[in-house]
């Protein structure tokens, strides 16, 4: 069980790496909607501090958004995914290895450059942790939820509005905890209680979400 | 016991029962209503703070929580539905969608109706609003899935299955826009929430709230038999009832 | 209390009104909706029923 998740994981990454640049857009999406605030509304450091958490957050969160058709399509269009719902192995294993890949291809990058964008936006230093440990535990959150909205519509031909349309709602908890845990700590507060959130429904995600979406894969893809 | 529940959950048998019991929840229905807005709009007293202005309460709170509660009967019967494969529990489903969207949309416009007067504005963030919008965004993405996915039986598992993620959401969400929302309080002070509540208000609320209850069975009834027709279009026993009308 | 007070509704009347309004609008259509639904979904049976028929017919005489 456990090699067919590594299999699985190292597949999947592997196919990832050998086209780069689609790996790339959803990290340059991320930074490009964030550089469009200072421009939309301020450039000074108070007005982008202010509004930063939110705008790295809904960023993060419309990034991943987009990537989310990665996570089943491909496979179940080339028919890969039937092969993996005939497979011995629990449906659910597998897909939290491929929710893992879909994380570390996308959700780990927008962590590793957050920092980047914190300094666009004029967040100070001492708050940058917050934002590198609210998108550590948060985005994993939204690969897993997200993974649920996608198996529900990978036999819908342009289900990309409807995808974004189901799963958006069910974000908002992490949003609201993910921003608010950057907003605290610019000034200066303690931040652990909106982390632990974000841990505990990491936690909840993670047992809960693998399980929803082998269901709704056997419902939707079964051919 | 099993035995029974198959043969009463057949979608003949349904739409024989069903017939017979429709009457017997518009008919409460009504009556409550007449009562409820009679209690409600001529007996209760006006309030200390709010005037007459706190009437609207009597539509807005019971709209609030049908809302609610349709939603939890849509994600229970999708379950029982996605669980044990009654095709009955799915129609169920299927059908309370738009009333509850409609009872959502109702609870949002007087809850922003009832803040004017309150707030100074129509719109405010407060935490019941935020939550109540959310939960129409709910219906939506449902409802959004369900015609998405032309095979029915496809359509509502898949759509149930939603509809159960998002039973388990709800409380999440709620208390997340709770909590966010006592973080930005202080622009607003909400004059909802109130220690208690006069007989006199309390009675015509209830039986509002009541009359709203029966309301939604009598059209859910309606409105499941309309599917249980269409779906078994084809079916004799559908064709022979047709003829004779 | 007269009916023009009863009205004002203490000067809440635009608010407080067009609330009962809209909760009678939301009543009414989800009796209407359904009602007009079954009637439609009738229509479609019958026509089938019809089509059916004037199959079969044909397939006699044949």
């Amino acid at each position: 069980m456990l090699t067919a998740f590594y299999h699985l994981l190292l597949r999947d990454l592997r196919l990832a790496l050998r086209s780069p640049h689609e790996l790339a857009n959803p990290l340059i999406f991320f930074v490009l909607v964030v550089s469009l605030f200072p421009l939309a509304v301020s450039p000074t450091p108070d007005a982008l501090r202010q509004m930063a958490p939110g705008v790295i957050w809904v960023s993060a969160l419309l990034s991943v958004l987009l990537s989310l058709d990665r996570l089943f399509k491909q496979d179940y269009e080339d028919g890969s995914l039937d092969q993996l719902m005939l497979s011995p192995n629990p449906l659910m294993i597998l897909v939290l290895a491929k929710v893992f890949a879909h994380w570390l291809l996308t959700g780990l990058p927008l962590v590793l450059i957050a920092p980047l964008l914190g300094l666009f936006m004029s967040v100070p230093n001492h708050a940058l942790p917050a934002l590198i440990f609210s998108l550590l535990l948060g985005t994993p959150v939204l690969s897993l939820i997200g993974a649920i909205g996608v198996s529900l519509t990978v036999a819908v031909n342009r289900g990309g509005v409807l995808l974004s349309l189901i799963v958006l709602p069910l974000y908002i908890p992490i949003l609201i905890f993910g921003a608010n845990a950057v907003d605290v700590a610019m000034d200066g507060m303690r931040v652990s209680g909106q982390l632990l959130f974000l841990g505990a429904v990491l936690a909840l995600a993670l047992s809960l979400a693998p399980l929803a979406t082998a269901v709704a894969l056997r419902i939707t893809a079964a051919r | 016991m099993w035995h029974w529940i198959q043969r009463f959950s057949s979608p003949k048998h349904f739409y024989v029962i069903s017939a017979k019991l429709i009457p017997w929840f518009a008919v409460p229905t009504a009556l409550l209503m007449i009562v409820g807005l009679y209690q409600g709009l001529f007996v209760a007293p006006p309030d200390y703070q709010q005037g007459e202005s706190y009437r609207i309460m009597f539509v807005h709170v019971p709209a609030a929580w049908m809302s609610l509660f349709i939603y939890v009967v849509m994600a229970v019967s999708a379950g029982i539905g996605l669980i044990w494969q009654i095709k009955l529990a799915d129609m169920v489903a299927v059908a309370s969608a738009p009333i509850g969207a409609s009872f959502t949309f109702l609870a949002l416009v007087t809850g922003s109706l009832w803040g004017k007067p309150m707030w100074g504005t129509y719109w405010v963030w407060d935490a019941r609003l935020t939550s109540e919008l959310i939960l129409l965004f709910l219906y939506f993405g449902y409802m959004a899935l369900q015609s998405a996915i032309e095979d029915q039986r496809t359509a509502d598992k898949a759509s149930g299955l939603l509809a159960i993620v998002g039973v388990v959401n709800i409380p999440i969400i709620h208390y997340s826009v709770v909590w966010w929302n006592t973080l930005h309080q202080g622009a607003t002070v909400t004059k909802f929430a109130k220690p208690s509540i006069d007989i006199h208000m309390l009675i015509p609320l209830l039986l509002m709230a009541l009359a709203f209850q029966l309301f939604y069975f009598a059209v859910i009834l309606v409105r499941t038999r309309n599917e249980v027709l269409y779906r078994e279009r084809n079916r004799r026993w559908v064709r022979e009832l047709i003829e004779q009308l | 209390m007269n009916w023009s007070e009863f009205f004002a509704m203490g000067g809440y009347a635009v608010y407080v009104w067009s609330s009962y309004a809209l909760a009678f609008v939301v009543i009414v259509g989800n009796v209407v909706l359904p009602l007009m639904q079954r009637k439609k979904v009738i229509a479609r049976i019958k026509r089938a029923i019809r089509r059916d028929a004037i199959l079969h017919d044909n397939s006699i005489a044949r």
